[in-house]
Parts: structure tokens; C-alpha cells; sequence
């Protein structure tokens, strides 16, 4: 009997980090059409748990980062040589997500801690990662920061603190906006489950953003048969040009 | 309201590219050159890539060039046999300056590069043209008319043929020289060449204005032609969806005008173009010697 009171105690800390996520999305599939404008997805969800919330634990906070692919880039920064600024130095940035959005319940360093940060790759300077910076560039931090900056101004990276709305420790939602310059691929989503800055529990699902119709065509046309597209850009324009001609024609006489 | 563009990946409003093909096809219509100086950079600013921009550019050109010939060659306003001569130099242009384009990419720093071409060749040209046309307007309004035929080095080459719609009996190599360095620029450069052959044609060959532009058109539109093949079959940056809207404010553009082109004089014509010309060489000079807001960018990594 007290062995078996014991083994329950042992077993009272681990109810805790019995709580999971149940996700769900308004959708997950993105179609970018020709007049494609950007897109809004909710994300929502609930924490199921088998045990009662105990009370003397840190209040449950929710984290959500959608990430787009990932494409090296190659990152210049400008210097003036003889009077004119000249592209001089380059940083290349291996994995630099296309599009990148956090959402919290609240301030983020309140809610996940650095070392979970560091673990998960949560924040957008650990989801970015260069190590192709040459000897010859000594502040490639700069570099990296600038990425940041320039793609934040274009609401391609995104933080938003506070956002994630958290009801009775159970249900949460928020909604992410995907920006219109949207590139094709899979997008990551992940939903962390904090307390006290610890992951209790995530959960990883993905949203497809996919070209389709016109766009879809065009696309692979101009990539698989190139030279068909080539003289077919050529003809429509000689075709326009040739039509545009005949209508103003008619149009005087 | 906006529309997504495939290629560029970028979505923009759809009224703004109509009204960029708009004024791109005017000028075309009324200068003959392609636009593609001033469309590119346009272009550029509107968020769409280097590369979409340069080469959707040359295919919008071939439209609103064609277009605009039409027009012309109803006027008769074509020398078509100059036209050829001026063609066979241009091809043979554009292919050597394809070669050095690729052999400056391996060198780095090729957008420099184009930037400071634009900057030179727009300058001298805008300059040369604004002083020679003021001279000219000045001296019709006084009542003097200017010396058209004057004979230089030009006039004593070997192989002469004579160009009836331009009322000219030169030799062949001039054209074919002209020809050949528009071809080489417009490469290097991503333009049609227009604005470095017409000056060309009035103050080297001594063609008159009228048929200066009907001819340039000609060339161009072959030589965009080339080129926008060249960029869809190379580097997939050719976005039809983009093309076809600048195409439709372009075409229109461009038949507005040539109905102005016939209401302006020559003199006129090309002091207007001077400046233009100007004011974009001076915009791209600015661009070079101040401090940018950003001194960074970001460019996808190449492959090989």
C-alpha cells in the first residue's frame, strides 16, 4: 500500500506534461489564382488531458509558426568605391525560410524559453541559418539582420506577440495572413504548448499554397517546354500588336 | 485590382502595369524606340524581379514595336531595304554581345555594369541630341533652312547602294556597323536598341526623321524577338501573364502615339526624346552616387 502511494506520487509531476494538442486549420490547401490577393488562415484548436489542470503550475501558453520553403540566398551589401556604391561584400544564407510568421499568447521570451527556442528553432533568428560567411566579411551578423529587416518591411516575416487567444487553458485560435508575393511549396505549420517557457506538447501539420488554372499551366509550360513558350509569348505579341493596329484602323474610318 | 503573375511569383495591380504599357507604347509610337530604357526600370520599381523585368520587357517591346510598323508602313514610312542592312548587322551584334554578357556574368558585378552603360550611352546620346535639335529649332525659326545633305567620311566608303525611301545613295558598311553595335548594346543592356539607333541614323547616316523611326521599329522588333527567346529558353524568366498586360497598354499606347508623332515636327520630335533620355540617365547617375536607404539586397543563390 505505500509502495503503491509512492509509485502515484512519482506519477504526479508526469500528469502535467499529460496534456496534448488537437489542431485544427479553416484550411489547408492555398490555390493561387490569377488575381490571388493573399490569404487568411484561422488556426484553432484544443489541449486534451486526462487529469484535472493542477494549481500551482505556470499558466498554459500557446506558440504557432507557419514557415514557407526554404531557399538559399545570397545576401549584398553596397560600398562606395570611387564615388559610386558598388554591391561588395556577399553573405550567403543556406536555409533562409521564403515566408516566416510567429504567433504567441504572449511576450515570447515569457512563453518559450531560450534553450526551447534554441531546441525547436522557434525564433526567426534560429530559423535562419548561414554559415557560408568568407573570411574577409567580419560582422556577417549584419548580414543576416538585414535579411530580416528587408522581409519583415514586405510582411514576409512577421511577429506577432499576444495574438494567439488562449480560453480556459483549453482553447485557442489565431489567424495568420499570408502575404499576396506568395511562393509555391509546402508550409510548415507547428503549434507549441508551453508552461513556464517548457514545450509541453507540439504538434506539426502542413498547408499546400499551390499555383492552379492559368497560372498553373504557364508556369509549367515555361519551365518544361521553354522553347514553345518562348515563340508562343512572341506570337501574342506580334498577335496584339498586329490586332491593336486593326481595331484603331476600323475605329478611324 | 491586383493580379498574381506566375513567373515573378509577385502579386501587383493590374492598372498600374496598363498604365506602364500605356506610356511606353506612346513613346514608342512616337520616338521609335522601344521604351525598353525606361520600361525595365519601371518595372523594377513596381516590385517585380531583374530578370522577369528584362525579359518580359523584350517580349511587351516585339507588341508595341509591331504595332507601331504597322502604322508606319501604311504611311510608307519604312526603309525596309536599310532595315535589312541594319538587321543583318544587329543579329550578328546581339549574338557576339550575348557571349560577352555571359563572360562579364563569371566576373560578377554585371548590374553594375549595365547601370554605368546606361548611364554613358544615355548621357552623351541625350546630350548630343538636345544641343543639335535647339540648333535646329533655333535656326528654322529664324527663318533659315538647315543644310540637309552635307557630305563627310560617310559618303566616300565603297559597296553604295541606293536606299530610295531615304533618298540616300551611301555605302553599305555604315549601316551594317551601326547594325552590329546596336545589336551588341541591346544585348549587354536588354533593350531593343532604339535610342542609340535613331540618333544614329539621322546624324551618322543622315536619314530623314520620318523614316528613321518607321525603320528602327523594323529592327527592334527582331531583335527583341531574339532576345526574348533567348531569356525564355535560358533562364525561365519570360512571364506571360506580365506581357500581356503591358502588351495591352503598350498597343494602345503606341497607336495614340504615332497619330501625335505626325502632328509634331522633327526638331521637336527628337528634343523631346533628348530629354527624356536625360532625365533617365540622370535618375540612374543619382541612383550610383548617392547612399542607397538599404545598403543591402537580397539575390537568389545562382546555380553552377
Amino acid at each position: 500500500m505505500r509502495w503503491l502511494l509512492l509509485i502515484l506520487m512519482l506519477l504526479a509531476p508526469a500528469a502535467r506534461a499529460d496534456e496534448s494538442v488537437v489542431a485544427g486549420m479553416s484550411q489547408n490547401r492555398v490555390s493561387i489564382t490569377a488575381n490571388f490577393d493573399g490569404s487568411e488562415i484561422l488556426i484553432f484548436g484544443a489541449v486534451k488531458r486526462f487529469q484535472p489542470i493542477p494549481d500551482e503550475v505556470a499558466p498554459l501558453e500557446v506558440v504557432i509558426t507557419v514557415a514557407g520553403p526554404s531557399v538559399p540566398v545570397t545576401v549584398w551589401r553596397k560600398e562606395r568605391v570611387a564615388g559610386i556604391w558598388v554591391n561588395t561584400d556577399a553573405v550567403e544564407v543556406d536555409r533562409a525560410p521564403s515566408f516566416y510568421a510567429v504567433a504567441t499568447s504572449g511576450p515570447f521570451y515569457e512563453v518559450m524559453s531560450n534553450v526551447e527556442d534554441l531546441r525547436h528553432k522557434v525564433s526567426l533568428t534560429r530559423a535562419i541559418r548561414s554559415v557560408g560567411a568568407p573570411a574577409t566579411v567580419a560582422d556577417a551578423s549584419q548580414f543576416t539582420a538585414a535579411l530580416m529587416r528587408i522581409r519583415e518591411r514586405s510582411d514576409l516575416y512577421q511577429l506577432h506577440e499576444g495574438t494567439v487567444e488562449v480560453r480556459e487553458e483549453t482553447l485557442f485560435r489565431t489567424s495568420v495572413g499570408l502575404p499576396a508575393n506568395l511562393h509555391e511549396g509546402n508550409y510548415t505549420t507547428r503549434i507549441f504548448l508551453t508552461r513556464g517557457g517548457t514545450v509541453v506538447d507540439a504538434f506539426e501539420t502542413v498547408i499546400y499554397v499551390q499555383k492552379v488554372g492559368l497560372e498553373r499551366w504557364l508556369y509549367v509550360l515555361a519551365q518544361e517546354q521553354a522553347l514553345i513558350y518562348g515563340l508562343l509569348s512572341i506570337a501574342l505579341a506580334i498577335a496584339a500588336g498586329w490586332l491593336a493596329s486593326a481595331v484603331f484602323r476600323y475605329l478611324r474610318s | 485590382m491586383q493580379i498574381y503573375l506566375p513567373i515573378a511569383e509577385v502579386s501587383v495591380n493590374a492598372f498600374l502595369l496598363l498604365g506602364l504599357g500605356g506610356i511606353v507604347g506612346l513613346l514608342s509610337g512616337m520616338f521609335g524606340v522601344g521604351g525598353g530604357f525606361l520600361l525595365t526600370p519601371l518595372l523594377f520599381f513596381t516590385g517585380i524581379p531583374p530578370a522577369v523585368a528584362v525579359a518580359t520587357g523584350a517580349n511587351q517591346i516585339v507588341a508595341s514595336s509591331f504595332s507601331g510598323l504597322l502604322a508606319h508602313l501604311k504611311r510608307k514610312t519604312v526603309d525596309m531595304r536599310m532595315g535589312c542592312v541594319l538587321l543583318a548587322g544587329g543579329l550578328v551584334g546581339s549574338a557576339a554581345g550575348v557571349q560577352v554578357f555571359a563572360y562579364l556574368r563569371t566576373l560578377g558585378q554585371v548590374d553594375l555594369l549595365v547601370t554605368l552603360f546606361y548611364v554613358v550611352f544615355l548621357g552623351i546620346i541625350g546630350a548630343l541630341m538636345f544641343v543639335e535639335s535647339l540648333n535646329a529649332l533655333l535656326k528654322t525659326r529664324s527663318g533659315k533652312l538647315p543644310k540637309r545633305k552635307k557630305h563627310n567620311w560617310v559618303h566616300n566608303l565603297p559597296f553604295k547602294m541606293k536606299f530610295r525611301t531615304s533618298g540616300l545613295y551611301i555605302s553599305v558598311i555604315p549601316p551594317l556597323l551601326v547594325g552590329l553595335l546596336v545589336g551588341v548594346l541591346a544585348a549587354i543592356m536588354g533593350v531593343g536598341g532604339g535610342f542609340i539607333m535613331v540618333p544614329a541614323m539621322i546624324y551618322l547616316l543622315g536619314m530623314p526623321t520620318k523614316v528613321v523611326v518607321g525603320t528602327s521599329l523594323f529592327q527592334i522588333i527582331f531583335v527583341s524577338g531574339a532576345t526574348t527567346l533567348m531569356h525564355a529558353t535560358t533562364n525561365y524568366s519570360v512571364d506571360m501573364l506580365l506581357a500581356l498586360v503591358l502588351i495591352v497598354g503598350g498597343v494602345i499606347g503606341a497607336q495614340i502615339g504615332t497619330r501625335i508623332a505626325v502632328y509634331l515636327r522633327g526638331e521637336q520630335l527628337r528634343i523631346l526624346l533628348a530629354l527624356l533620355v536625360l532625365a533617365v540617365c540622370i535618375k540612374l547617375a543619382l541612383d550610383l552616387l548617392l547612399e542607397p536607404s538599404e545598403l543591402y539586397s537580397i539575390a537568389p543563390v545562382r546555380e553552377g
